[in-house]
């Protein structure tokens, strides 16, 4: 009990520190890496209640390849830029701010009220069954290739058409350099 | 598994969603916003993974798998649609795309 306490309170405070630290780091690429470590909180969280499948995911596709493409494009727009301070709308930022209090202190209300709640189910043990029996794995794929089938090729019909329309949005047509988004319009100035 | 109780794993996870929504309020910078969507979704993760263990079944994992595929799915466009912005005005601020204003 101990020793798993102690294991969640060091996720806690890595995933909370790291998102917090997101909030006040005024490079691009800081905010990434904290994003990073986060994710990789999360990961072990995910590892804690026995989701081993997703854990693993989560390290290869969140951390690794998505971030790298955030890293990736932020390296492309320039590493050096700063986050503008100027508020196009009075009070914006304390408001945002309040709220934010507001609906962190409604969560630890009800977390707290649910605590001794959720910690009777017998969730716990059946879970660990079907980890034990078919495997985390062979569990996940059956539930996914009979019940979830059809979102199963919802999803893969989604990736194609986010590789199609990134295509389309990304790729520069003809001899002048421009892309379809640039040539339906005039050029803008940019403004200084 | 892990003896802690899934109420905790439920609070950190709020906590986090909340970060994740204060940060797209108060930051400017796209690509910023952009990971704190991803942050926000990275929470809701957690939450599945937390109902499915309180459930004692695998369900919540298979939502946690689409919520990952959509999630890049929509990395992808979001980044390419920053980029095209970009291209037109040397900028990832939010504020300075505004031609569709009233």
């Amino acid at each position: 009990m101990t020793v798993d306490f102690a294991i969640f309170a060091i996720v806690f405070v890595v995933a909370l520190g790291s998102s917090m630290a997101m909030l006040f780091a005024k490079n691009a690429v800081h905010v990434a890496l904290f994003l990073v470590a986060a994710q990789v909180a999360l990961a072990l969280a995910f590892l804690l209640q026995g989701a081993f499948f997703i854990a693993a995911i989560q390290i290869i596709v969140y951390a690794g390849a998505i971030m790298v493409l955030f890293l990736f494009v932020i390296m492309l727009l320039g590493v050096d830029r700063r986050d503008a301070l100027v508020e196009p709308l009075a009070g914006q930022r304390a408001l945002a701010v309040g709220l934010g209090l507001l609906l962190a202190a409604e969560i630890v209300y009800v977390a707290a009220r649910g605590v001794d709640l959720v910690a009777a189910t017998g969730g716990d043990r059946a879970l660990g069954a079907i980890n034990e029996d078919p495997g985390n794995v062979v569990a996940l794929a059956r539930l996914l290739f009979s019940r979830y089938l059809l979102p199963f090729e919802v999803t893969g019909v989604t990736l194609v058409v986010a590789i199609v329309g990134v295509m389309v949005l990304a790729k520069r047509i003809g001899r002048m350099g421009t892309s379809v988004a640039e040539r339906t319009e005039p050029r803008e100035e940019v403004p200084v | 598994m892990t003896s802690v109780a899934p109420g905790y794993f439920l609070a950190l996870a709020g906590l986090m969603f909340t970060v994740g929504a204060v940060g797209v309020l108060v930051r400017r910078n796209a690509i910023v916003i952009f990971m704190f969507v991803e942050l926000m979704l990275n929470a809701v993760n957690l939450m599945f993974v937390t109902f499915a263990r309180m459930h004692g079944n695998i369900d919540g994992q298979v939502v946690v798998f689409f919520v990952l595929v959509v999630a890049a799915a929509e990395v992808v466009i979001g980044l390419a649609i920053i980029v095209a912005i970009f291209r037109r005005r040397a900028d990832a601020n939010v504020d300075t795309a505004n031609l569709l204003k009233w």
